[in-house]
């Protein structure tokens, strides 16, 4: 790549024109049209559901557009195939990891090698050291995946995307489970990639982030593009104006019913996370919930918890950071008692519940919001009523004599369906055609009656709209609040440290570290402790 | 076809009108049906038959005379047979052993009936005997289920497997302890007549309709009506939703299986002491491969299911002798059968299509057609 000083380039490396993309129920994109230019960072903003993704995959070639095309260097071109979108030079980094855990780093780059019948070992070392070179990073190829941080996976997964050649790099969503730290290491390596002349796309929907890094903000909103700014004016403005300009666009006429314009601005991240509770301490109170050491079954497919230890007390929200898929949800399942123990002991108010079954515990007040909403949380099929009491099946005042009660179940429904701003056609609406904050509204207000003591929330706010995020997020604090003991496990370090009292991490399944979440500088040492002692 | 699906959610055709409910219901239901018949009379044309000639056999001898007493008597077993298919179904549950389990659950009926019919009282007997069959049916299923609740393991494997241990025991049994030793041929000894179920008011109908109808519209109310029926439900929507809402999931599959078994082997005693009163080396009706679609078109409703049975048990008594009466292979039957099959799922396909509001036509064929449309106008320009 001859490098050319990259204001004097004019035609965009890539364009799209006028696209369009339909699904059934949803306009994902809305006759969009933008361009790339060789040696900038466009930022793409917008909340969950505004398009971003769909816009992505039609650039990897995942997608098709309806209506619309894509030019490349100002020649019109057919993304057909994921491979197609490589030969053009358009690399992906995607939300979600790619990288084979069981692989060393070198083996997960060469997978899309289909060059001669051996592998070319010795050039993919050499590849990997000039990207490496280029990124600012030092990449171990011998390493296998699953060992490195998650900084280092991100690494790897950039050079994945820039592997074959790229010359457009999109990167989506890139920080939303890194560290600080390692965020400071990604925002230098775009800067050195954008010094080569590469045009990267930087999907986020942190504010802060488009400012610092971006050279053009383009706002997404409904599958529209509602608001752009370019080169010049984001040059020309303060941090302030952009912030003002964007969040009119990404909120719109909505922005009255949001609320207030601090709240606009928390959710949208545009200030730094900071604990919104105040400072308590529980250490005299005897403790609601006690895991002792508890391990679950071993699993070919999933990190299993092993020897996993916490208290939780009444009030008090204990947060669970870590990497997705390091245990996690086996931990959320051993509590609720959808698994077996392989050891250790489970208390709730001193008592020994280890051998429980699920239906026991959600009796005692043990309740679990699950993560898999659409599949394990409702059933889709079944109205939104009887989703309402599905884990009271049987029970009265609900069911008599084996016979469903209805009176008792509309009543329950409707009482639930307004107390927590439910939007649904009718209580009769199959649950599974609900947004999914309306699900994982209808889901709070199943856990949280018949005298909850302690909740486990799995990704709580995960996929969700801005709007349902703050409230999903009150709804929480509110019940610490009123005297319940909550385990918050989250992706999403600004979640953790705006709601927890305390954050422990979770690592290859085994507690790692706890932090006590009483200064500005939480995120910082939980990111510490994810990086290790070294 | 997309945008005028564009803002639309599956949710909204529910509420539409009463009529076009009905319609639709006609259409996904019925339609496949009146396809297959007609589908099934070319065939005939081109066989060099009569369609008019075969199906009008098939309605002088299924239901004109005394042709409806025998789809009736026909009837009873399937209805019970169809409900346990259907338990399992709605479970999710693929309980493909059920030619073992009615069988073996026969075999012993007829086998064992000759002695208690004779020692015992009568209605006694009876009893005794069908919940013989009902338990050698379930316990048939046993082993599939246990392995299905501890272990995951694939149940269509298991079950069609022991099905086939299933029908070697059953041919063992008769031609081992209860072979008929006044004949040389393999069958069980013949149940006199007036040992087997009583018939209705000089008809020749027994009393196993009013059983079969007395235990599936029980079985009806107990999946539609009651905690048991929504839990089966909710497992068999998504198990890991049963297990997050503190169902016992290992026990829900073993009752499920352990009923859908003893449906069948309910069936099979109703069958032989109703109609057969024998059973001979080899014999298998297979009544579940044909009765499989019927129950899919009830949509795995008990309730829906009784017409649609019945609509085969005419088929199957009147087609018995219309084949032999135009000169056909009574296998032609399994024609009908399968043409509905595949009438069903293509119209399952459209309708599904239509509810999401995208085109017919799958995307690979569509592409395949573009290419060549764009290909000749290439060749006109």
């Amino acid at each position: 790549m001859v490098s050319s000083p990259p204001k004097s380039i004019s035609t965009p490396i890539l364009s799209i024109r006028q696209v369009t993309k339909k699904f059934p129920g949803v306009i994902a994109n809305d006759n969009i049209s933008l361009d790339l230019h060789q040696g900038k960072v466009h930022c793409l903003l917008g909340e969950n559901g505004a398009g971003k993704s769909t816009l992505i995959s039609i650039l990897a070639g995942m997608q098709q557009p309806d209506q619309g095309w894509i030019e490349a260097a100002g020649q019109r071109v057919n993304i057909a195939s994921p491979r197609a979108a490589m030969d053009l030079g358009i690399g992906v980094v995607y939300q979600h990891s790619t990288l084979i855990s069981t692989m060393t780093v070198l083996e997960n780059l060469m997978l899309g090698d289909t060059g001669g019948v051996t592998l070319d070992i010795k050039g993919a070392k050499a590849r990997l050291e000039e990207l490496g070179e280029m990124l600012g990073a030092s990449i171990e190829g011998s390493a296998l995946a699953s060992d490195l941080a998650l900084g280092q996976q991100q690494q790897v997964e950039i050079a994945k995307a820039m592997w074959k050649g790229s010359k457009v790099l999109i990167l989506d969503e890139p920080t939303s489970m890194l560290t600080p730290q390692a965020i400071a290491q990604l925002e230098e390596s775009v800067a050195r990639l954008k010094a080569q002349d590469l045009s990267i796309v930087f999907i986020t929907h942190k504010l802060r982030e488009a400012y610092s890094m971006g050279d053009e903000i383009s706002v997404l909103r409904h599958g529209r593009l509602v608001h752009h700014i370019s080169d010049a004016v984001l040059k020309k403005s303060s941090e302030e104006e952009i912030k003002e300009s964007v969040l009119d666009a990404m909120f719109g006429e909505d922005k009255a019913s949001v609320g207030d314009k601090a709240f606009a601005e928390e959710i949208s991240a545009a200030s730094e996370a900071h604990h919104l509770r105040s400072t308590k301490s529980f250490d005299s109170e005897e403790p609601v919930l006690r895991l002792s050491g508890i391990s679950s079954p071993d699993s070919p497919t999933e990190t299993p918890v092993k020897g996993f230890s916490v208290d939780i007390r009444p009030g008090e929200i204990v947060g669970v950071a870590g990497i997705d898929g390091h245990g996690q949800k086996p931990l959320a399942e051993l509590v609720a008692g959808q698994r077996k123990l392989t050891s250790g002991k489970i208390f709730f108010d001193g008592e020994d519940i280890s051998s429980s079954g699920v239906r026991k515990r959600q009796s005692l007040g043990i309740r679990y919001v699950t993560d898999d909403r659409m599949h394990e949380g409702i059933v889709g099929d079944l109205s939104v009523a009887v989703n309402l009491v599905l884990k009271r099946i049987g029970m009265a005042p609900f069911w008599r004599w084996g016979r469903m009660n209805k009176t008792a179940v509309d009543q329950e429904a409707q009482h639930l369906v307004s107390s927590f701003d439910i939007r649904t056609p009718n209580l009769h609406t199959r649950a599974g055609t609900l947004s999914g904050g309306n699900i994982q509204k209808l889901l709070l207000a199943r856990e949280l009656t018949h005298e909850p003591r302690v909740v486990i929330f799995n990704k709580p706010t995960y996929g969700l709209d801005l709007k349902t995020v703050g409230r999903v997020r009150t709804i929480v604090r509110d019940f610490a609040e009123n005297g319940g003991s909550v385990l918050l496990i989250s992706t999403d370090l600004d979640e953790l440290v705006e709601l927890s009292d305390r954050i422990v991490l979770i690592s290859g399944g085994r507690l790692s570290g706890e932090v006590v979440n009483d200064s500005a500088k939480t995120a910082e040492r939980v990111g510490e402790l994810m990086l290790g002692p070294n | 076809m997309a945008a005028e699906g564009g803002l639309q959610s599956p949710g909204t055709k529910t509420s539409s009108s009463r009529t076009t409910k009905v319609v639709a219901g006609f259409v996904r239901n019925v339609l496949p049906l009146a396809l297959a018949i007609g589908t099934s009379g070319i065939f005939l044309l081109a066989l060099g038959k009569s369609p008019a000639a075969f199906y009008g056999a098939v309605i002088q001898f299924g239901l004109l005379g005394t042709g409806w007493q025998r789809s009736i008597i026909m009837l009873a077993p399937l209805l019970l047979y169809g409900a346990g298919l259907i338990v399992a179904f709605r479970g999710k549950l693929w309980n493909l052993g059920y030619e073992g389990q009615y069988l073996l659950g026969g075999v012993l009926v007829v086998g064992l009936a000759p002695a208690l019919t004779q020692s015992l009282p009568l209605a006694l007997a009876f009893i005794i005997l069908m919940a013989i069959g009902a338990t050698v049916g379930g316990a048939w299923t046993f082993l599939p289920a246990v392995l299905k609740a501890k272990f995951g393991t694939n149940e269509i494997i298991t079950t069609l497997m022991l099905s086939f241990v299933g029908i070697g025991i059953t041919n063992m049994l008769i031609r081992g302890p209860f072979q008929n030793p006044e004949v040389t041929v393999p069958q069980t000894a013949v149940m006199p007549l007036d040992t087997m179920f009583p018939k209705i008011l000089g008809s020749r109908i027994h009393i196993g309709i009013i059983i079969a109808l007395v235990v599936v519209l029980i079985l009806h109310f107990v999946l539609t009506r009651t905690s048991f029926g929504l839990r089966l439900d909710v497992y068999g929507a998504s198990p890991k939703s049963a297990l997050h809402v503190g169902i016992d999931v290992p026990r829900m599959i073993v009752i499920i299986f352990l009923i859908s078994g003893a449906l069948i082997g309910l069936a099979a005693s109703v069958d032989m002491l109703g109609l057969w009163g024998t059973m001979r080396a080899n014999w298998n009706p297979s009544y579940g491969a044909a009765i499989l679609p019927f129950v899919f078109l009830a949509r795995l409703n008990i309730l829906a299911s009784i017409p649609f049975l019945a609509f085969y048990a005419v088929l199957a008594t009147g087609g018995a002798l219309a084949s032999q009466d135009v000169g056909l292979d009574s296998h032609f039957l399994l024609v009908v059968v399968a043409l509905i099959l595949v009438f069903m799922s293509i119209i399952e396909y459209i309708g599904m299509k239509r509810d999401l509001g995208q085109s017919y036509i799958p995307p690979g064929l569509r592409k395949a057609f573009a290419s060549l449309l764009s290909r000749k106008n290439e060749g006109d320009s």
